[in-house]
């Protein structure tokens, strides 16, 4: 016998609601997590290594998960700030889950971290579409890549809470069209603020780490246009689900 | 690419529903609404999806997509329009980011069309073997 079911089902329903008692669970710790999404070669790395140096001198606990495709340097890079650092391999996955992140942070994540940077997977398609449970989402472009970006992208740009432009100090070398980067962030997520920096000439270094204790502190987030469209959830978690199953280390 | 993990998710839970469900023999299609701006690409999907059905209870089931456009509001205007890709997410008319988005970011399984013994309704059945 044949029958049609209405299922009306979200299908990213299980990792948003992993990603919803992920993001309630580091709450209750005091953390707060920034996701970084950027494309390869952006410069995200190097930017997240002046932030994470800034942060240790200004004492603010932190630590910084980076996520490859395969074994890179990133992890060692950042360790060199001194904050506790770790790499995770998705193994050819190019994007990572809030159920992945879980596994990855339990037993390793520091009891007192105030700030959480997740440097996702380099591209800017698959990772738009997972909620890790980051309090603060930001899109990193560098001025290579051209003020096109945020067209060609726009499902990453117009969820971002901030966009940071990275190669600041070599805008002009390649003439990267600041104000047309600029239209065309707000003409995909109107509103959202847009940060130049330089992590060679040190110039906007710092504006990440303000961004997230303000929103650490409880301070407001952009909400993007594109991301207020009602979803549907079908899938409910009880609160005493848990996603990082072992207690604080 | 990570179409895979979509095909996967949806494969994961039609299998759910057909297990709660009990008694289906095969799922023969699967519907599924994609928005415009959900970030995902059909064709991969599609190609992905078939992928993600073999040695499963959805084996040779059709992936029939629905593609969602983009629409959005400016409550201020009474203004209604199609955003277009790339959206433009500002009003037209009055330039203002006073609008609300009321579809495009559609990811959803609309119903799942499958055999079933007709005798073997509600949990009747032996689970479904979860099988890669
Ligand atoms: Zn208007």
């Amino acid at each position: 016998m044949c029958r049609t079911v209405d299922l009306h089902q979200a299908v990213l329903a299980k990792n948003d609601a992993t990603a919803h008692a992920l993001r309630a669970e580091l709450a209750g710790r005091g953390t707060t997590m920034v996701n970084l999404l950027s494309s390869p070669g952006s410069g995200k790395t190097a930017l997240l290594e002046r932030e994470l140096l800034r942060a240790r001198e200004r004492g603010v606990p932190t630590a910084a998960l980076t996520a490859d495709l395969a074994t890179e340097n990133d992890a060692r890079r950042l360790a060199r700030s001194g904050v506790p650092v770790k790499q995770v391999l998705t193994d050819g996955l190019c994007h990572l889950e809030a159920s992945m992140l879980g596994r990855h942070l339990e037993g390793w994540l520091p009891a007192a971290t105030r700030l959480l940077f997740v440097e996702n997977v380099g591209n800017l398609v698959c990772p738009a579409s997972y909620d890790l449970g980051e309090d603060l989402r930001v899109v990193l472009a560098s001025v290579t890549e051209g003020e096109d970006k945020p067209l060609k992208y726009p499902t990453a740009f117009g969820l971002a809470h901030l966009v940071v432009v990275t190669k600041a100090d070599i805008a002009e070398a390649v003439e990267f069209d600041e104000e047309a980067f600029r239209a065309h962030v707000e003409q995909v997520n109107p509103g959202v603020e847009v940060v130049l920096t330089s992590a060679r000439r040190g110039g906007g270094v710092g504006e990440l780490l303000d961004r997230a204790l303000a929103v650490a502190d409880g301070g407001a987030v952009h909400e993007p246009v594109m991301a207020g469209q009602p979803h549907e959830h079908h899938h409910h978690h009880d609160p005493d689900d848990t996603v990082m199953t072992r207690p604080l280390p | 690419m990570h179409e895979m993990s979509i095909a996967m998710a949806v494969v994961g839970q039609v299998q759910e529903a057909a297990e709660l469900n009990g008694g289906v023999t095969s799922v023969t299609s699967v519907r599924l609404q994609v928005g415009e701006l959900a970030g995902v690409v059909p064709d991969a999907l599609s190609f992905c999806f078939e992928l993600a059905c073999a040695e499963t209870l959805l084996q040779g089931a059709e992936l029939v997509t629905e593609s969602v456009p983009g629409r959005a509001r400016c409550s201020p205007c009474a203004d209604e329009w199609a955003v277009g890709m790339p959206p433009r997410l500002c009003c037209p008319r009055c330039g203002e980011p006073t609008l609300e988005l009321l579809s495009g970011r559609e990811l959803q399984i609309v119903s799942v069309r499958w055999e079933e013994e007709p005798t073997a309704r509600r949990r009747t059945c032996e689970p479904i073997s979860e099988e890669r």
